[in-house]
């Protein structure tokens, strides 16, 4: 799960990593009342979405007084912001963190993130702030600082000095890096963070550490023992559809094809997602409705799938394993029926009952095509496809 | 032979009376498996189906007969623990079944295996199985076959998929290991390759990829450097968008890393043929096995 720098902030200050915060309005009346309270000159607006290179596509904004500060709210609040990592189609801004501007003499990089080589985490610092970590690790990789973290130990007292010694620290400054490393480490244990990371992180001409800005992400499985980061999901940030299937429990992911794809099994989905392409079309979205596939989920599935306009044919591909097929056909069949299916659907069902569940298929007199195996159903979607685009 | 499991190996089963623990025990049992106790908390005891005793502890069950593999049907958040009671109680081979384990738990996990010299297939996988022999996890039993084909895959249905292809062109497995989709995994496919190289009644290896992580990648190390066996491979997630993680909590592709170009080429050049559709993996298999002989 993705955060927004604000609430990420806000996280890690539990845990005594010290930041340049303020207070972030939803609205140009809140903003108002926040921007009269700090009444110190210059701030920074900082618009809050779920993606970095805000500065380049004017998502912050360094404000003189209290009328160049609400005129400037007022442009970013619901503005899209595109930015390099938003796509073309941006984000709108609906919420404003309002910061004090900090008296930077230099800026740095610190990162803790799981090295799945390795299976251990790893503090990563540079003195490269404010670009992006993998920009340097492709331009000049000797300027990573690496330390990998044991398990059980945790980051140790001569690991941290080693990283603040590396970026260049001396004096009181060195025992304030070690420290500022040590909280950012339990933050990120604490947190069950899948990346935590800080850039820039500055240093103040009164030789203070602080985080200017925090990207967070949590491990989606370790959720259940978060109730209060799980409370700051932002769906805003997410693809409506794809929020609307979270709440039935089903994966999707929304894709720029045309073929709808229902899928048990994630690797299966992907695979499914890859031979319609190789036919010839492309996926209009990943869709795993878990092992089941009940009547239910393949309701629901269908539902979510056929709310996208792009969607000109549909491929179920089931593997029934297990479950018996002629229970999934009927379970098709039904939510065809009560969604009203216009488009072609191919199905393929495998394993158990297969056949008797082709022939409920074919039988059903709908708008259905079975198909025996994966390279039949691509084919079959593919044509399918086709003829109603020569229709149309 | 096969690798790691067969008709001999003596088995637990962790979570033995939940429904999902319950409803697939039944399924090994009538595969032949050779289960021999199960665990639940509190239930020591009961019997299961009217058989299989019931203990409260890994430890105790140890005790009383002698096992050397357990296979783990609990809920995520008991999941690690119940990992590290069987590694304790000096279980060998640690199948665990289980989707949704927080990766700081395994972490931990992962550094005590090392230690307790035990082995760890999954978890978020669907098991292992030799058919005819021993099915240890979720797999439907009737698609597999005895056979001369290892298989090695981070999926679950995929696998089934793959394994189905591989029967109806007539090809059996030797073993067929489901390694799991999360990022942090017990046995890799580094490691399933080193034992199907030195297995006897592997002909060759199916490897079913996916993009994210660079287990991939080493494995084309291990391939290049030692295999002397053909392997053919297919990569998973080809239309996959960066950054997404699609379903698996392992596979997705961060800070451009991870991606199926990368895999599919570290594979080619170590000799593996990858089949471009998932349609042609069985097909596939059986060309190559003609063009030898």
């Amino acid at each position: 799960m993705k955060l927004h720098e604000y609430q990420a902030k806000e996280l890690v200050e539990k845990f005594a990593v010290p930041t340049v915060n303020g207070k972030t309005g939803f609205s140009i009346t809140e903003l108002e009342a926040i921007i009269r309270g700090f009444n110190q000159w210059p701030l920074v607006l900082k618009a809050q979405i779920h993606a970095g290179g805000r500065g380049k596509g004017g998502g912050i904004k360094i404000v003189q007084n209290f009328d160049d500060a609400l005129d400037k709210a007022r442009a970013m609040l619901g503005m899209t912001l595109i930015t390099p990592q938003t796509g073309p189609e941006g984000r709108v801004v609906k919420r404003i963190l309002v910061t004090p501007v900090a008296d930077i003499i230099k800026e740095f990089y610190a990162g803790i993130v799981l090295d799945r080589e390795r299976n251990q985490s790893v503090l990563m610092a540079s003195t490269e702030g404010g670009m992006e970590i993998e920009t340097v690790a492709q331009q000049t990789p000797e300027k990573i600082i690496r330390e990998y973290i044991d398990n059980s130990l945790g980051l140790r007292d001569f690991q941290a000095r080693r990283v603040a010694f590396a970026l260049g620290f001396t004096g009181p400054v060195l025992r304030t890096a070690v420290k500022f490393f040590h909280c950012l480490y339990t933050a990120y244990i604490q947190n069950d963070c899948s990346l935590l990371e800080i850039n820039p992180l500055v240093l103040t001409r009164s030789d203070e550490l602080l985080a200017l800005d925090v990207k967070m992400n949590i491990d989606d499985n370790a959720l259940y023992r978060h109730p209060d980061i799980q409370k700051m999901r932002d769906t805003d940030e997410e693809n409506p559809l794809e929020v609307e299937a979270s709440k039935y429990n089903l994966n999707y992911i929304k894709l720029n094809g045309t073929v709808g794809c229902m899928v048990n099994g994630a690797g299966l989905a992907m695979a499914t997602m890859d031979i319609i392409k190789y036919t010839g079309a492309e996926p209009a979205n990943f869709l795993d409705v878990g092992g089941g596939a009940s009547e239910e989920t393949v309701e629901n599935g269908l539902r979510i799938i056929l709310a996208d306009q792009n969607v000109k044919a549909v491929l179920i591909n089931i593997f029934g394993g297990i479950v018996r097929c002629d229970r999934v056909a009927r379970g098709v069949i039904n939510a065809a029926q009560k969604i009203g299916v216009t488009v072609p659907v191919v199905v393929r069902l495998a394993g158990t009952n297969a056949d008797i569940a082709a022939q409920l298929l074919e039988n059903s007199g709908l708008n259905i095509i079975s198909a025996n195996d994966l390279a039949d159903a691509a084919r079959k979607v593919v044509d399918a496809l086709n003829k109603t685009g020569r229709a149309a | 032979m096969s690798i790691l499991v067969d008709k001999n190996t003596k088995i637990i089963v962790q979570g033995i009376t939940g429904t999902e623990g319950a409803f697939h025990t039944e399924q090994m049992l009538n595969y032949g498996t050779g289960i021999v106790a199960g665990i639940t908390p509190g239930k020591e005891g009961q019997l299961f189906l009217e058989k299989i005793p019931i203990y409260n502890t890994v430890s105790k069950a140890v005790q009383a007969h002698k096992v050397d593999t357990s296979v783990i049907f609990v809920p995520p958040a008991f999941a690690a623990d119940a990992i590290l009671e069987a590694a304790d109680a000096g279980i060998k081979l640690i199948v665990c079944i289980t989707e949704g384990i927080p990766v700081a738990d395994m972490l931990k996990v992962y550094d005590y295996l090392q230690k307790k010299h035990c082995r760890l297939i999954g978890p978020n996988c669907p098991g292992i199985i030799s058919p005819g022999k021993c099915k240890l996890g979720i797999m439907p039993a009737f698609i597999h076959k005895p056979g001369s084909i290892g298989v090695i895959s981070r999926s679950g249905t995929l696998t089934y998929e793959a394994v189905h292809q591989l029967t109806e062109n007539g090809l059996g497995q030797s073993t067929c290991i489901g390694i799991g989709g999360d990022p942090v995994i017990g046995t890799t496919f580094r490691d399933a390759l080193e034992l199907f190289a030195t297995d006897e009644e592997t002909e060759a290896v199916v490897m079913i990829g996916e993009i994210g992580g660079s287990a991939e990648e080493r494995a084309a190390e291990f391939i290049k450097a030692k295999m002397q066996k053909p392997v053919v491979g297919f990569i998973a997630g080809q239309t996959a968008p960066p950054g997404r993680r699609m379903g698996h909590a392992g596979a997705i592709i961060a800070g451009g890393k991870g991606t199926a170009v990368e895999k599919i080429q570290a594979l080619e050049q170590a000799g593996v043929t990858v089949c471009k559709s998932p349609a042609e993996i069985g097909v596939t298999v059986k060309r190559i096995l003609q063009d030898k002989k």
